[in-house]
Parts: C-alpha cells; sequence; structure tokens
C-alpha cells in the first residue's frame, strides 16, 4: 500500500477514535446545569430536564475508545503491522503458486496469518489420521470400520449430490454399490477414476452415421437382444451389421471396455435408461458423462479414504 | 479544545446538523473503502485470467436476471470450515472484472465461487431443471423454462464492448465480431451452465 493511503486510513481512523474520546470528554465537562433541573430552553412550553450520561453507559464507552487504541496497535493499521504482523488472510496473491508461497514466506517471516494458523493446528489434530489411512492397503482400510466410516463422511459431503447419499446413483450417475464398473472397480481404478476425473468422449450422436432413424432402430433392437430381450429378429440382424461401427469400444460381443469406460450392453445395468427409448437417445444423440476430478480439491489422503470406502460397498 | 459543548447551536440549525452528520458518517467510508478503489491488490487481475466468454457472459446476465445472488454467494471466506468445503478463498484478483459482482451475502444455498468442474454439465442440466431429481433433499426451485429460451446474441457484442470499454476487460475485436455467432441459438441453459463452470477458475 502506498505511503498516502496508509496515512489516510491510519489519520482517518484514529480521527474517528480521538473523536469520540473529545466529545465524551466535552460531555462530561459540560454538564448543563445541575443534574435534575429544568434546562434554559423550551419549545412551546416544554421544558426538558436535565438527564447527564448514565455512569455505566460513559464507562463502556470509555473501554471501548481503549479497546480500539489497543486493537490498532496490536493487529496493525493500514502499513503498520504491529507486532505480530497478524493478517486475516495473505495478500498480492494472483495465483494458486503465489498463494502457497506466501503461506511459507509469511511462516519465514513470522507474521501471524490467521487463516494459516487455523489450517495448520487442523493439520496438527486430523493431518495424521489422513496419513495414517492413506499409508495404508485398501485391505486394512476395509477392515478397519473407523477408516470406512470417515471414507463415508467425506463421500457424503462430496460426492453424494451425484451418486447419492447411499451411493446408488441415478440415471446418469453411475451406481458404486454395484460390480458393474465402467472404469474398472478394482480399488487402484477408483481411486484414479476420483483423482483425475473421467470424461466419456466416445458415445457421440450415431444418427447420421448409422443413415438415420432406421439404421439407430436397427442398432437399439441388436443392443436391446444383447441382454436377452426379445425382438424383431430381422431388425436385430440388420442392426448387428451396423454394430461393426461399435466395435470399437463396445467390443465385438459388446461386453465394453473398461480402458474406454464402454459400457457392458449384454448385462441389466442401464446407466441412461435400458427402455428403447432410452437406448435409442443414446445411440442417436449421444452421450457425455462426465467425473470431476478430485486430486486438487480433496487431495491424495481424503481420495484414498473415500476410494476404500466405495470399494467396500462393492467388495463386502 | 473547547469550554462549552455548543450543541444549541447545532440542534437548533437543522443545515449545520445535516452538514454534520454526514461528515461524521462519512468517515467510514472514506477509510474502509475509499482506498480499495485505487489500491493495486484490489484491482490487479489474477495471473493469466482469462475474461468470460460470449456464452458465459450471457448466462451470467441470466444469474442476474433469476436472482441467484440472493441464494447463492460468490465469495469464500478465509476460514477453514469455508475453505474445506469450497475451495481456495476468493482473492480480490478474481473479481475485477466482475461488474456489479456477485458476491452476495446469504446463502440459502452453498456458494459458487468455485463451483466450476464441480459438476458434470448433465447434473448441472438435471439441477436445473429439477432440482428434487439429483439432490432429494434440495430446496431449490427449479428453473425448467431457461431449457426452452433460445438466445439471439443480439446484444451481447454490445455488452462485451461495454466492459472492455469501461472496464478495461480484455475482449479482442473477434472475441466482440463473433459474440453473436457463439451465442445465438444456444438455450439460457447452456449459457448459464457455462457460467457456472467458469466460475473460480481463473486461479491457476
Amino acid at each position: 500500500m502506498s505511503t498516502f493511503w496508509s496515512l489516510w486510513i491510519i489519520i482517518g481512523s484514529l480521527i474517528v477514535v480521538f473523536g469520540c474520546a473529545w466529545l465524551l470528554r466535552m460531555v462530561l465537562v459540560d454538564t448543563m446545569g445541575e443534574e435534575g433541573k429544568e434546562m434554559p430552553h423550551s419549545f412551546d412550553g416544554i421544558v426538558e430536564m436535565n438527564n447527564p450520561l448514565p455512569k455505566w453507559w460513559t464507562i463502556m464507552f470509555a473501554i471501548s475508545i481503549v479497546w480500539g487504541l489497543g486493537y490498532f496497535a496490536l493487529y496493525g493499521l493500514a502499513n503498520y503491522a504491529g507486532p505480530q504482523q497478524w493478517q486475516s488472510a495473505n495478500k498480492h496473491v494472483y495465483s494458486l503458486a503465489e498463494s502457497k508461497a506466501a503461506v511459507i514466506a509469511a511462516r519465514d517471516a513470522g507474521a501471524v496469518v490467521q487463516y494459516d494458523v487455523e489450517m495448520d493446528s487442523a493439520d496438527a489434530v486430523y493431518g495424521a489420521t489422513y496419513a495414517n489411512y492413506a499409508s495404508k492397503s485398501v485391505e486394512e482400510l476395509v477392515k478397519d470400520p473407523e477408516a470406512i466410516k470417515v471414507g463415508q463422511r467425506l463421500f457424503i459431503q462430496n460426492c453424494a449430490q451425484c451418486h447419492g447419499s447411499d451411493a446408488r446413483g441415478q440415471r446418469g450417475f453411475p451406481n458404486l454399490t454395484d460390480s458393474d464398473w465402467l472404469y474398472g472397480g478394482s480399488f487402484d481404478k477408483i481411486k484414479e477414476s476420483i483423482m483425475q476425473g473421467r470424461v466419456a468422449t466416445g458415445m457421440m450422436a450415431w444418427k447420421d452415421a448409422l443413415g438415420g432413424d432406421q439404421g439407430v432402430e436397427e442398432v437399439v433392437t441388436y443392443v436391446q437382444s444383447l441382454s436377452g430381450r426379445k425382438v424383431n429378429a430381422k431388425m436385430a440382424a440388420a442392426g448387428k451389421a451396423k454394430f461393426g461401427l461399435c466395435m470399437a469400444c463396445h467390443g465385438t460381443d459388446g461386453t465394453g471396455n473398461e480402458m474406454m469406460g464402454a459400457p457392458n450392453l449384454t448385462d441389466k445395468v442401464w446407466l441412461y435408461g435400458g427402455s428403447k427409448a432410452a437406448i435409442t437417445d443414446s445411440v442417436a444423440n449421444g452421450r457425455t458423462g462426465v467425473m470431476p476430478a478430485w486430486s486438487e480439491i480433496l487431495g491424495n489422503d481424503k481420495v484414498h479414504v473415500i476410494s476404500a470406502y466405495v470399494y467396500s460397498l462393492s467388495n463386502k | 479544545m473547547f469550554k462549552k459543548l455548543n450543541h444549541e447551536l447545532v440542534e437548533k440549525n437543522a443545515g449545520l446538523l445535516a452538514v454534520l452528520s454526514i461528515v461524521a458518517i462519512s468517515f467510514g467510508t472514506l477509510v474502509e473503502i475509499t482506498p480499495q478503489l485505487f489500491l493495486a491488490e484490489t484491482n490487479t487481475p489474477m495471473k493469466n485470467m482469462k475474461p468470460i466468454t460470449a456464452l458465459e457472459f450471457e448466462g451470467r446476465d441470466i444469474y442476474i436476471r433469476e436472482g441467484c445472488v440472493n441464494c447463492h454467494s460468490q465469495m469464500i471466506r478465509p476460514f477453514r470450515h469455508e475453505t474445506e468445503r469450497y475451495g481456495h478463498y476468493s482473492l480480490a484478483g478474481e473479481s475485477v472484472w466482475d461488474h456489479p459482482f456477485l458476491w452476495g451475502s446469504k446463502r440459502t444455498g452453498p456458494d459458487l465461487a468455485r463451483v466450476g468442474g464441480r459438476y458434470s454439465d448433465a447434473w448441472h442440466e438435471a439441477h436445473m431443471i429439477d432440482p428434487r431429481a439429483v439432490v432429494p433433499e434440495s430446496n431449490m426451485p427449479g428453473f425448467p423454462w431457461l431449457a426452452e429460451n433460445v438466445l439471439t446474441g443480439e446484444q451481447t457484442a454490445a455488452k462485451l464492448s461495454l466492459f472492455k470499454d469501461n472496464f478495461d476487460v480484455p475482449y479482442t475485436d473477434a472475441d466482440i465480431a463473433g459474440a453473436q455467432e457463439a451465442v445465438k441459438g444456444k438455450t439460457e441453459l447452456e449459457a448459464l451452465i457455462a457460467y457456472l463452470q467458469s466460475l473460480g477458475t481463473n486461479l491457476k
């Protein structure tokens, strides 16, 4: 802050505090006559009794003035930093890297940054717990009811908005309690999905490539037949001929590919609905499922515990 | 200083009373707000900050129109109980191109300062049309008409120019020339979701 604005703030603040002190003193010095007596003015015959400021109020006002000055002295005012160089949070921060650097710089300078102090003390209490969980394998974690509970809490806080508080998901957002996994159900794959997120780009709109509505209907009929539903055999055969386009991701037999997040079409699990209309919508217009990345937001240790919780749901 | 406090003079003179009252109450503004208008730390944008795109800009106007700010703040304060949930506390540099700023002061719903990238577009779409469809406990109203209203983009270029000329937001001529094209035919819902996905992403 420039010297001008620093002085502006300091002088302005002190004028207010000392102005209040002056006013209080003047009111005490000039009592305008005796208490309880009439004052020498009247308005339309209405007179005023002299009633000085109550003592308790005056003392409180005086204390607040002293308190204010003490606050300036201890916590700083504009460019005067005070004995602890106190700040609520780091200033002059214009990127994530600068934010991280500012924490270290403040610590090295011995400054008290309230937010950093709060984070440090929380880390002292909880950091070891999370680090301990993060150092354990999933086999150990699923046997530790405390760890699973912690994972569940974090899940409800961060994941339930899409996957539901019971993790059973909903249309468009996968059920995490079954054994059907788009990107793999091993602990490492679950953790990877949470840390880095997932973006399903493969399922584009196929209507034109399949030759319009007729082609879409044929393919949909074939896809329905894969999960054992009774369909028009002729239509399904025509669809099978066109299924070659789908094989790159869903495989020759339609069982999907976890490398690409392509779902298995032969089971009874349908992320976007298994009705003919829903499948038609998926094929004709495409789907883009997105799982946000959480590594920057939650960090490795918390994601590790959440992953263990999610893993435990389908591996009892 | 003075022996007597001549407040009879002030009390009997309405004009003087008004002037002195204004002087007394203006100190707070002069000390707390005036310097912020000129200080470098409150007027410097984030490193590599990108202005919101034409579509996001229209989404922001819909955010304002629908009164989202009445229930959602965009201001994460530097407290652990906020940053654990919402992410890094808000920085002054993130708001320098936000006119009017949408910090808000009411949190019936969660803070949205860093909602960008937190949910998928599909989630936002389902949530905006019927919040209870994805979050059963939600008390947010649905905004289904946003999915039906289609933007023409007639005003978009003028809006971007206005921000460029008056608030030094670095839109290029190409941004302004292509503004209508970028917006035209998109639904209001798409614009709003684009705006939400941009929130808080300038802290890199």
